[in-house]
């Protein structure tokens, strides 16, 4: 039997190429898109550093080129991508790391002349959700969260953690956070936080029950186009999911429409709910971007990234509604053999 | 005496519930009485099969289905 060819060729910008220990989306994004039955995806990978192991999985990444940190502002960037676009004619970028969301934001305009379609949420519903803002955004929308307080000097957190009580989570304005136990831990995950990503760094109060992850695609109109739960069965030190398997909730269903509608969210996210043991919802957090973990959604029947990049085409899409509950995923690690050559030619040139 | 909607069990003995995404194991007895609730089979029903099946007396057998009913309950498988 004949093959049916796939019906469109797109190029797509793809960035989070780490597939580490606690890995970027890039890697599983790419295999959402790969697996799409209409689209003939040619993957240009957007780097920040020359270890990011998708740069060197030629079977998934076509091309990769480094692009300059976040720190370097949106000119360097659009200098930059403006370069790459001349040689990749890109279609579709897909950014999928918080702190590079802002930029591309900032950006969206300058790309779409370009002829680069995005599909990013709102610089308002990106602050919105934004772990600073989140109470103010839970109270005016209704959604139970726990209670927290954001710090700028070390000299703030005895007092606070004293009000919120031990265990308590310390958290970086973009990334990681520490379950902490006595004082000494908090103020030690205070400077480890302060170092890698700045101030504020957030203190919450530990809720104990069932870490649930929702990954969710918004149409930017309000309509929750795929809401796909899933509970974390193995996590990691650094409180990722190593295996996780889909599951059927209609609490994290409704709270995840909710968000988007209140939102309009545009794009993909990822809810992070607690399940206390009396069965009430709390959100701890919504990330702005896909999850590492979204190649299950494919996997349980709804492509979310497949859907983004139609999306970003100009495609009108139906809500997804069914998808397969029971659908596990184990992560692995995997030791890669890399020629050193090509190591120097991404450190070197920027490209590989 | 109801299974939750959508609670998945298997002859083996694996019961998975979608909505929390918790997964048991039980033994052969255990999976053959998930399989009577399953099919609507009252308490009284799944007894006396239970004796006919197996050397076990009827006081014994509700004795035994009663705890494993009440597990079921615990473990939010079966309507309330």
């Amino acid at each position: 039997m004949k093959e049916k060819q796939k019906s469109r060729s797109i190029v797509v910008a793809v960035t989070a190429l780490n597939a580490i220990d606690s890995p970027g989306p890039g890697i599983a994004v790419i295999r959402c898109l790969r697996e799409d039955p209409e689209f003939d995806v040619k993957i240009i990978g957007l780097s920040y550093e020359s270890l990011e192991p998708g740069i060197y999985m030629h079977d998934l990444v076509d091309k990769t080129y480094q692009i300059p940190f976040p720190s370097s502002g949106t000119d360097m960037l659009l200098t930059r991508i403006r370069e790459i676009n001349e040689i990749e004619k890109i279609n579709v970028l897909i950014p999928n790391f918080d702190a590079e969301l802002y930029n591309f934001i900032r950006i969206e305009d300058r790309l779409s002349e370009m002829g680069i379609r995005t599909f990013l949420p709102s610089a308002e519903a990106f602050d919105a959700r934004d772990k600073v803002n989140l109470a103010k955004f839970a109270e005016k929308h209704h959604f139970t969260i726990p209670p927290y307080r954001v710090i700028f000097q070390l000299n703030e957190l005895k007092q606070i953690a004293e009000n919120l009580g031990f265990p308590l989570v310390v958290k970086g304005k973009y990334y990681d956070a520490f379950i902490c136990n006595s004082i000494f831990e908090a103020e030690k995950a205070f400077f480890k936080l302060q170092a890698k990503w700045g101030v504020p760094v957030i203190i919450q109060k530990f809720i104990p029950g069932t870490e649930l992850n929702v990954a969710v695609l918004g149409d930017g109109r309000g309509n929750a186009l795929s809401i796909v739960p899933m509970r974390k069965l193995y996590i990691t030190d650094k409180g990722k999911a190593w295996a996780g398997i889909t599951i059927e909730n209609s609490q994290l269903t409704e709270t995840a429409v909710r968000f988007v509608k209140a939102t309009k969210w545009k794009g993909g996210c990822e809810l992070e709910i607690m399940m206390s043991a009396d069965n009430k919802p709390y959100l701890l957090e919504v990330n702005p971007r896909f999850p590492a973990w979204i190649y299950l959604t494919a996997a349980a029947g709804q492509n979310q990234p497949a859907a983004l990049a139609k999306l970003a085409m100009g495609y009108e899409l139906p809500e997804m509604k069914e998808y397969q509950a029971g659908k596990l995923f184990i992560r692995y690690s995997w030791d890669m053999i890399v020629d050193i050559n090509e190591f120097q030619k991404i450190s070197g040139t920027g490209e590989l | 005496m109801k299974l939750k909607k959508n609670i998945a069990t298997s002859e083996a003995g694996f019961v998975f519930n979608p909505g929390t995404g918790d997964s048991f194991s039980v033994n052969q007895t255990g999976a053959e009485i998930l399989a009577l609730i399953k099919q609507e089979v009252s308490p009284e029903e799944i007894i006396r099969i239970l004796t006919e099946k197996f050397e076990v007396e009827a006081d014994n057998a509700e004795k035994d289905l009663d705890d494993f009913i009440s597990q079921l309950y615990t473990f939010n498988l079966i309507e309330r």
